[in-house]
């Protein structure tokens, strides 16, 4: 194989104010070769997209290219002028962004977006671009090829757009393949969905490939070649078979220990304490809830279904699910931010109002809300020392100089700097802000504190970080959490019990260990098997089985009557499934699954080979 | 956790490499104007000083009918009273002088109205945001209403009404602008109604007051400011066309737009007499949008840098 892209000693800096430079990229080397699929991993700051837009020689506003090369064919691309590096851009390296929502114009249909730039280059006529889009499509296994170009990108779903993305970079045949995170806002089924369809297509096309990414396991199934990065410098580089299997440097073995383990039984600290009182925290009983007028007792959009749940003092209580499953809205039920429609949650045993405004203070001190994105959470506006010394001021009554020591204790127990108070969110990086956002919410000495989705926007480094504070949290504060996260290991390696929620429902629910082992909800499987591995071959594996084949294929839907899971279960029996509620079986003291399949029934298809059924293959090119 | 720098490998007691979480983005700058931002600050200054002092350092009073003739060229002296800077105006009297008397009125009175216009629209605006509901509903019919007519037709229609004084062109031009500014205040206070961080304070039970002004008028700061700027602009046009129409303010006292109006004829004798009081206006209004334009580009250029 010939090198296609040389990247030969990259220097990229930004300006201080006085001139002097600031280094970001110092002096990065590596080469791709024609059809082979680079990695470059690192956490957030250490310059990989700035490297990877480096390939189309483009740098963001306020960077520069001191020195080094960047070599397509020989040539570098650097020191082009800007008329040939456009076509660069069109006709040999293809761009494919993180959020493809955010890159899809919602006024134009997709087919002409996906054609636009290869017909704008004039590489294919706009009949020609059409053709070869559907033939992407279909490579992409996308539904409906044919007519999908018709469609608006709100007709789709996160997973299909993320693969129209790709579609997209590929019409017009380009030599390299830019993939920037492509698949770290997903879910971890979708997360399959599309790493699948993306290995598929670039093995197909030949199309060489840099893949930039924080997440080592989703480097292990894709890679050919990876490039560890650190600080803008490479720390190792090598096969993905030595770097993952035989990692030197201890920057790449820090990253390694960062990858979320497996989560099955007994992997985590949480389920060992036993000393607390018995009156639950909060409990939720029969609520309903969602969006729109309330008519008769329920909402026009029901989100949740006659939710159970109970959270015992000091306990951690893991929810997870897919997007779109409720686990955010459970939460805001509980602190009164979405009124339920039915049903009650109580607090010490007290009915607390379903709306906030009616709530007291102390109710509301109590029970505290962290929210996903420290970015929008915190007001941009405020110092530090405000947006944590408010609520001591507001709900304890602190001032002067008690104020300040206690903000000054919270920085030291979320372990920031006690200089940080006196600075903006702005000047703080995320897992940071982060911190500062859990501080807020224990200066108001709650009782529960409810975390959204928490580590879902920090790289797996930060996110590993922000989880052990939160254990040392627990330990110290003896505050409930329920913590609500899509990601299976986070939530088993720190959670007392685990809510799984699908569609509205619970369908399975008890304590961590229970959840994590045998017998599972199907939907617990899937979640499960989903959770990519660090292990080369492993997506290969996983793709084999028929949960997965069923399960990958369909998104969530909710629905009024039977089981939810109804049409993405590989067990599923029809003609009951889809038109009963399923009974709740308690296979264990206060562990609950609800499925129509008896245990033994559940237990036999664990025990049998996963194999793909015949006919299940077919389920993810229906018409809609 | 502790090192912020950007040097991250620190070295520990046992001797051992720690890599730190990297900063996602430098540390903010503070805000600096460019040239063109220093010039306009410059500009904009010399006309406020001229607002307070210029009466007193004016060659003649406003209304000193002086020169030999009219519309002299600049830059001529007449035998008795002494030398004019930039000529003199139709009734013989000096430019110059008329101009730092009339930065008085209009600076000053433009200048008053426009904070006037802000006081109104932006506690209406973002009241009415942060209420929703009947309050809003009701706030917004009263703005369209008023936003439906045209300016200069309701100016025109309060000035003959309640008769022509500085204290009701002030009150004029505040509730006509008030009104869009009603409505961008309102627009901002909704885009930021929707931050989590407004529904944290919320959700701690933060009265109306504290939302107000300490959640989402910070943030609605930098875009208001920059609308300050152009409205004071058409504030300044809106009493210099007041004025041009006869109805502003009365003669004999000085005001830029009135100036202008009163020496047009003198364009036929090709004199410069209306050239320079419009210059003072366009100097004015250009300096404040130069200062404007720097705010916006330098609060758009962190946006970008907290990208990298």
């Amino acid at each position: 194989m010939s090198e296609l892209f040389e990247i030969d000693n990259l220097q990229i800096q930004a300006r201080k104010e006085d001139g002097t430079p600031i280094p970001i990229v110092k002096g990065v080397s590596f080469n791709i070769k024609a059809g082979e699929v680079v990695a470059l991993i690192g956490e957030s700051g250490s310059g990989k997209s700035t490297i990877s837009m480096a390939t189309m020689a483009y740098c963001r506003p306020g960077l520069e290219f001191p020195g080094g090369e960047v070599r397509l064919h020989g040539k570098d691309v650097l020191s082009m002028d800007p008329l040939d590096q456009r076509d660069l851009r069109g006709n040999n390296v293809a761009y494919l962004a993180q959020s493809a929502a955010a890159t899809f114009n919602p006024a134009i249909t997709i087919g002409e977006q996906v054609t636009e730039a290869a017909v704008l280059h004039g590489t294919l006529t706009q009949d020609e671009a059409n053709q070869r889009a559907v033939e992407l499509y279909r490579a992409l296994e996308l539904p409906d090829p044919a007519r999908l170009g018709r469609r608006y990108p709100h007709q789709v779903s996160g997973g299909q757009l993320q693969r129209l993305m790709a579609a997209m970079a590929l019409v017009s045949r380009p030599n390299l393949l830019v993939l920037d995170e492509p698949t770290t806002a997903l879910d971890v089924t979708t997360q399959i969905e599309v790493l699948k369809a993306f290995k598929k297509v670039i093995q197909e096309e030949g199309s060489a490939a840099l893949y930039v990414t924080h997440d080592l396991a989703v480097v292990a199934q894709i890679a050919d070649h990876i490039v560890v990065l650190y600080a803008g410098e490479v720390q190792e580089q090598g096969p993905t078979d030595q770097i993952i299997n035989n990692p030197k440097h201890p920057y790449t073995k820090r990253l390694m220990a960062a990858v979320k383990p497996t989560p099955k039984a007994g992997m985590g600290t949480g389920g060992e304490q036993e000393n607390e009182v018995d009156i639950p925290n909060i409990e939720v009983r029969n609520m309903t809830a969602g969006y729109g007028r309330i008519v008769n007792g329920s909402p026009q959009i029901t989100v949740l279904r006659d939710i159970n749940v109970k959270i015992k003092n000091s306990h951690v209580v893991g929810v997870i699910g897919e997007s779109g499953c409720g686990k955010s809205t459970l939460a805001r039920v509980i602190a009164g931010l979405l009124p339920a429609a039915k049903g009650e949650v109580l607090l010490d045993g007290k009915k607390l109002e379903p709306d906030m405004k009616n709530r007291s203070s102390e109710e509301l001190q109590n029970v505290q809300f962290v929210y996903q994105m420290a970015d929008t959470a915190l007001n941009p506006r405020q110092l530090i020392s405000d947006i944590i010394g408010r609520p001591i001021e507001f709900y304890r009554g602190l001032k002067g100089d008690d104020r300040r020591a206690e903000v000054a204790n919270l920085l030291r127990l979320v372990e920031l700097p006690v200089e940080f108070a006196e600075r903006y969110p702005s000047e703080l990086s995320g897992g940071q802000k982060q911190r500062v956002n859990l501080a807020r919410s224990l200066a108001a000495h709650p009782e529960i504190m409810l975390c959204d989705e928490v580590t879902s926007a920090l790289d797996s480094i930060v996110s590993s970080n922000v989880i052990s504070l939160l254990k040392k949290l627990r330990d110290q504060t003896g505050v409930s959490f329920v913590f609500i996260s899509h990601d299976l290991s986070t939530v088993g390696s720190f959670a007392d019990e685990i809510v799984v929620l699908y569609a509205g429902r619970v369908v399975e629910q008890g304590p961590v260990d229970q959840v994590l082992a045998p017998p599972f909800h199907p939907y617990t499987r899937l979640l499960i098997s989903s959770v990519p591995e660090m292990r080369i071959g492993w997506l290969e594996e996983t793709m084999q089985k028929r949960e997965m084949a069923v399960g990958i294929a369909r998104g969530v839907e909710i629905t009024a009557t039977g089981c939810p899971f109804y049409n993405r279960c590989p067990i599923a029996i029809d003609g009951t499934c889809d038109t009963t509620t399923p009974p709740i079986h308690e296979p264990m003291p206060e562990h609950f699954i609800s499925c129509h399949c008896t245990m033994d029934e559940i237990s036999a298809v664990e025990a049998a080979p996963q194999q793909v059924l015949h006919g299940f293959e077919k389920v993810g090119v229906d018409e809609d | 956790m502790t090192d912020t720098s950007l040097g991250n490998e620190t070295e520990t007691d046992q001797g051992k490499t720690v890599y730190d979480e990297l900063p996602d983005a430098p540390p903010k700058k503070k805000l600096k104007l460019s040239w063109t931002g220093k010039i306009g600050v410059i500009v904009v200054a010399f006309w406020i000083i001229m607002a307070i002092i210029g009466p007193m350092i004016a060659p003649f009073h406003q209304a000193d009918i002086i020169g030999d003739d009219s519309f002299m060229p600049p830059f001529s002296a007449t035998e008795d009273e002494g030398y004019h800077l930039l000529g003199t105006d139709y009734l013989e009297r000096d430019i110059w002088s008329r101009i730092l008397w009339g930065a008085r009125m209009t600076v000053g009175i433009s200048v008053v109205a426009t904070l006037l216009a802000y006081l109104i629209g932006v506690t209406a605006g973002i009241g009415a945001a942060v209420k929703k509901g009947w309050t809003d509903m009701i706030l917004s019919r009263i703005n369209d209403a008023i936003l439906s007519l045209p300016t200069i037709m309701l100016g025109l229609l309060i000035v003959v009404a309640l008769g022509s004084s500085i204290p009701i062109l002030i009150g004029t031009a505040a509730i006509i602008y008030a009104s869009s500014v009603f409505r961008i205040a309102r627009a901002y206070g909704q885009e930021i109604m929707v931050m989590d961080y407004v529904e944290s304070a919320q959700a701690r039970g933060e009265t109306i007051w504290w939302i107000i002004f300490r959640e989402v008028l910070p943030n609605a700061a930098m875009p208001l400011a920059t609308d300050f700027g152009l409205r004071l602009v058409f504030v300044v046009l809106f009493i210099s066309s007041l004025s041009f129409l006869g109805l502003g303010i009365q003669p004999p006292a000085a005001d830029w737009g009135s100036m202008v109006r009163q020496n047009l004829e003198g364009l036929q004798y090709g004199s410069l007499a209306p050239v320079w009081p419009a210059l003072a206006i366009a100097s004015f209004t250009i300096a404040i949008n130069l200062i404007v334009d720097d705010i916006s580009a330098k609060s758009g250029g962190d946006l970008a840098k907290k990208m990298i």
